[in-house]
């Protein structure tokens, strides 16, 4: 175990430590969570602007190309800066080593480089905004992206996703190394918490996957800059191959992005219902079949290109296949509710609001994973809502419980309840309001990506703007009651959830190397009701 | 009181059947279809819809019941019972989506099939063409009305092989077949007209194929759907459908009237770039010029 934590002296203040070069993953972790937000903020600036332009059929209030330029940072940032830092690097760094009786990550400075790669990367990504924005959308698909006006800004685009990338392939690394090596002596693989499985298969994804993106991109780079013809057709290349290397990584994106979620999700869901996750092991396996699955599925973004019909339907069973192992998730947890003692703390609405919602994705995303069906649906409003169902209903959801549920463990101090359930609502109201109707808009006929549309669905556009008017205040009572509490809210104990994992059996916040003392064995993280415990 | 519970549990499935077929027939969710395809895929559709339905129905009703039931108690602070796991419960959950997913892919390959004209939609109208496949087609074949497309930045225009006619305005005739050949000349375009139910890029340096054949009169949109730039969402065009008596004069008027210069109005391409001249580029304007107004 590492022992080497830099040491602070007490003339120098304790909040400093989060700007600084530190080593302990709870800081990097934070540090990732808080950076992660305020882009998540900008973000959403983006799709307030996206929304209000939307809110008429006219091209009127933005300019069609700045238009383009927002979605596509919006994408960019929300994906890329929001939630993949956010789920790896902040929920990742901080839990992981405290879930398995680690001093710390693997390679600590690995870890606080891997971090500090994101601000610059961030900025790089904003910058190119000014510079003449990357106005390709987050799929940045060849030729519009070499024959582009905006070279500059899709050349910074290129190097801030590189950039962020090689973040995530060195966070990876790290997260394998620790959940194999790392964890007390005495807890075997079957004896972690959910979340580590979860954890460890996301990094198996992240770690195959990112570096045909990088390839990718680096390519097309070449194509932009330096006259090569990887993907552009004027040259003899083939912009089909670019898509191929690109969902052969932002497809298992998706799965970076929600496989650390469905964790959190088994971690809340026991603690506030006082029960143990039921099928423990069909919860670990079924993470694992969705890592396989999530490498073999991408040409399903590719059903309406220049695909071969037997690729096409090859990619059909095999993304109607990954509804099977997310089934037996959605099942176990319902299941843990079953006859359990809810209590309805802001986690645990979040956590709720994430299963209803989750299924409703879910179920989308079968029917686009049908080739015919998707040859309708295609980049339309119905694949605008259902990722939006997965991504925010699932991911953002799964943030905020945890966020709520790691919150005393994190600052030691409790949040407060009843503004957190006013967030809850206001989010579940205002992303239903915002999103549902998207379904009906795509089916109907409208495409996605565009400023201007047929006056028939001017309707359903108003309200989805008014859904995301309420999503946009909703954040207001969430940050509020975040900031006063981490600084004056009530003192929290070591563990005010009486939760069994392994974090909540030390102090809160945790002492640097997590423990005073040896940490304890657990080994079996979700007891609740069985008399060994208690 | 556990024979209660079984007819309770009979009764509550059979209502959520009834409703996940209710929804499936009576959904309306899509355009009035006007396709041979459209209407194999609406088939499908609905099946899927209904299941999705009868799914939603299913997980969000046990979540809320768990909801309603499974509160805590004010001051009740004891666990509950500690039960994590049941065998048959979860081979029962494993299987039957297996089953359900394996059946709806085998379903969405044979409708796959049929839409891209693998397979014959209707035995009595069209042979079937065992061995032509979506991107290498047969040419000239009988009764087909073939259509060459080309996509631009940001206009379709249709050219009519074997006639002179050039148009911004996609016609094509009731009940036969179609087959549009489809060229980009820029960057990556995608043609789909909701009603039919089919949609394909059309890919700069290859051609691309789209077969289907119109089963209702009227004038439907045509909509590009893959990023291709600023007006992207401008991007429209229209198709009319027209009896076939109607589709060969309107061929004719147009051969006559490319004969003596008119020029053709693409529509509503046209009028787009008429109300923001400042933002298209010149050569763009120029493209359009030379491709519709010989």
């Amino acid at each position: 175990m590492t022992t080497a934590v830099t040491s602070y002296s007490a003339s120098r203040p304790e909040w400093l430590k989060y700007f600084s070069f530190c080593i302990d993953h709870k800081v990097i972790g934070i540090q990732y969570i808080v950076t992660s937000f305020l882009f998540y903020l900008i973000g959403g600036a983006l799709a307030g602007l996206v929304r209000a332009e939307l809110t008429t059929p006219e091209p009127d209030l933005l300019d069609p190309s700045l238009y383009n330029g927002m979605f596509t940072l919006h994408g960019t940032i929300m994906i890329f800066l929001w939630i993949v830092p956010a789920v790896t690097g902040g929920f990742g760094n901080y839990l992981v080593p405290l879930m398995i009786g680690a001093r710390d990550m693997a390679f600590p400075r690995l870890n606080a480089l891997a971090f500090w790669m994101t601000i610059p990367a961030g900025l790089l990504l904003i910058a190119s905004f000014f510079v003449g924005p990357a106005s390709t959308g987050w799929t940045a698909y060849p030729p519009l992206s070499i024959l582009t006006d905006q070279k500059a800004g899709q050349v910074l685009w290129i190097l801030s996703i590189i950039m962020i990338g090689t973040s995530s392939i060195l966070a990876a690394v790290n997260f394998i190394t620790t959940i194999l090596k790392m964890r007390r002596p005495g807890m075997g693989l079957f004896h972690m918490p959910l979340f580590c499985w979860a954890m460890l298969a996301t990094s198996v994804l992240a770690l195959l996957a990112t570096p045909v993106l990088a390839g990718a991109l680096i390519l097309l780079l070449f194509d932009i800059c330096f006259g090569t013809v990887f993907f552009n057709p004027a040259g003899g290349g083939d912009p089909v191959v670019y898509q191929h290397l690109f969902w052969f990584y932002s497809h298992p994106a998706v799965y970076v992005m929600i496989l650390p979620v469905f964790g959190i999700i088994s971690e809340i869901l026991p603690v506030h219902a006082r029960k143990p996750i039921f099928g423990y092991k069909a919860i670990a396996y079924s993470s694992m079949m969705i890592c396989c699955l999530g490498l073999l599925v991408w040409a399903h973004h590719m059903f309406t290109s220049a695909t071969p019909d037997w690729l096409r339907i090859f990619f059909t069973v095999g993304t109607l296949l990954v509804a099977v192992p997310t089934g037996i998730k959605v099942f176990s947890w319902i299941a843990t509710l079953w006859r359990g003692k809810i209590h309805f703390r802001s986690s645990m609405l979040f956590a709720l609001g994430f299963v209803s919602l989750f299924v409703m994705g879910g179920l989308a995303g079968v029917m686009l994973g049908s080739a015919p069906i998707d040859l309708h649906v295609h980049d339309t409003y119905f694949v605008v809502a259902h990722f939006h169902y997965v991504l925010f209903g699932g991911s953002v959801f799964g943030i905020y419980a945890g966020l709520y549920h790691w919150f005393p463990k994190m600052t030691g101090r409790m949040y407060n309840e009843f503004w957190g359930r006013v967030h809850f609502f206001l989010t579940y109201i205002g992303f239903n309001l915002c999103f549902f109707p998207m379904h009906i808009l795509g089916l109907q006929g409208m495409p996605r990506r565009v400023a201007q549309y047929d006056p028939q669905f001017t309707s359903l556009n108003v309200i989805c703007s008014i859904g995301a008017l309420i999503l946009a205040l909703s954040t207001i009572p969430f940050l509020v009651n975040m900031i006063y509490s981490w600084t004056r809210g009530e003192r929290a104990s070591g563990n005010p959830w009486r939760a069994l994992t392994l974090e909540w059996t030390t102090l809160s916040p945790p002492p640097t190397e997590n423990w005073h003392g040896e940490p304890p064995l657990v080994t079996e993280p979700y007891a609740y009701g069985i008399s060994s415990h208690s | 009181m556990k024979a209660q519970r079984i007819v309770s549990i009979v009764v509550l499935v059979g209502l959520i059947i009834s409703a996940a077929v209710w929804y499936g027939i009576n959904n309306h969710l899509l355009p009035e279809a006007a396709g041979l395809e459209a209407e194999a895929y609406d088939r499908l559709f609905n099946t899927m819809v209904g299941i999705a339905f009868g799914v939603f129905l299913l997980i969000e009703g046990l979540l809320v019941f768990a909801i309603l039931v499974f509160q805590r108690r004010p001051g009740d602070e004891e666990d509950g019972p500690g039960i994590g796991e049941n065998l048959r419960l979860e081979i029962l959950w494993t299987a039957i989506p297996i089953v359900t997913v394996l059946w709806l892919s085998i379903y969405s390959t044979l409708v796959y099939n049929r839409m891209v004209g693998k397979e014959p939609l209707t035995i009595a109208h069209h042979h079937a063409h065992p061995h032509t496949t979506y991107v290498a087609m047969t040419e000239g074949e009988e009764g087909v009305t073939e259509v060459d497309v080309t996509a631009m930045q940001f206009a379709w225009i249709f050219t009519y092989p074997g006639t002179e006619v050039t148009s911004g305005e996609l016609h094509v005739p009731l009940g036969k077949k179609v087959r549009l050949n489809m060229q980009a000349m820029d960057v990556i375009h995608a043609f789909w007209v909701p009603e039919l139910r089919l949609k394909q890029d059309a890919i700069p340096g290859m051609t691309t194929h789209l077969e289907f054949t119109p089963t209702r009169l009227g004038t439907f949109n045509i909509v590009c759907t893959e990023l291709c730039g600023a007006y992207h969402g401008g991007m429209r065009a229209e198709m009319v459908v027209d009896t076939p008596a109607d589709y060969q004069k309107w061929l004719a008027e147009q051969a006559v009237a490319q004969k003596q210069g008119k020029a053709i109005a693409i529509k509503p391409g046209e009028e787009f770039f008429a109300s923001i001249p400042h933002h298209v580029p010149a050569h763009i304007h120029h493209v359009i010029n030379e491709e519709l107004v010989r």
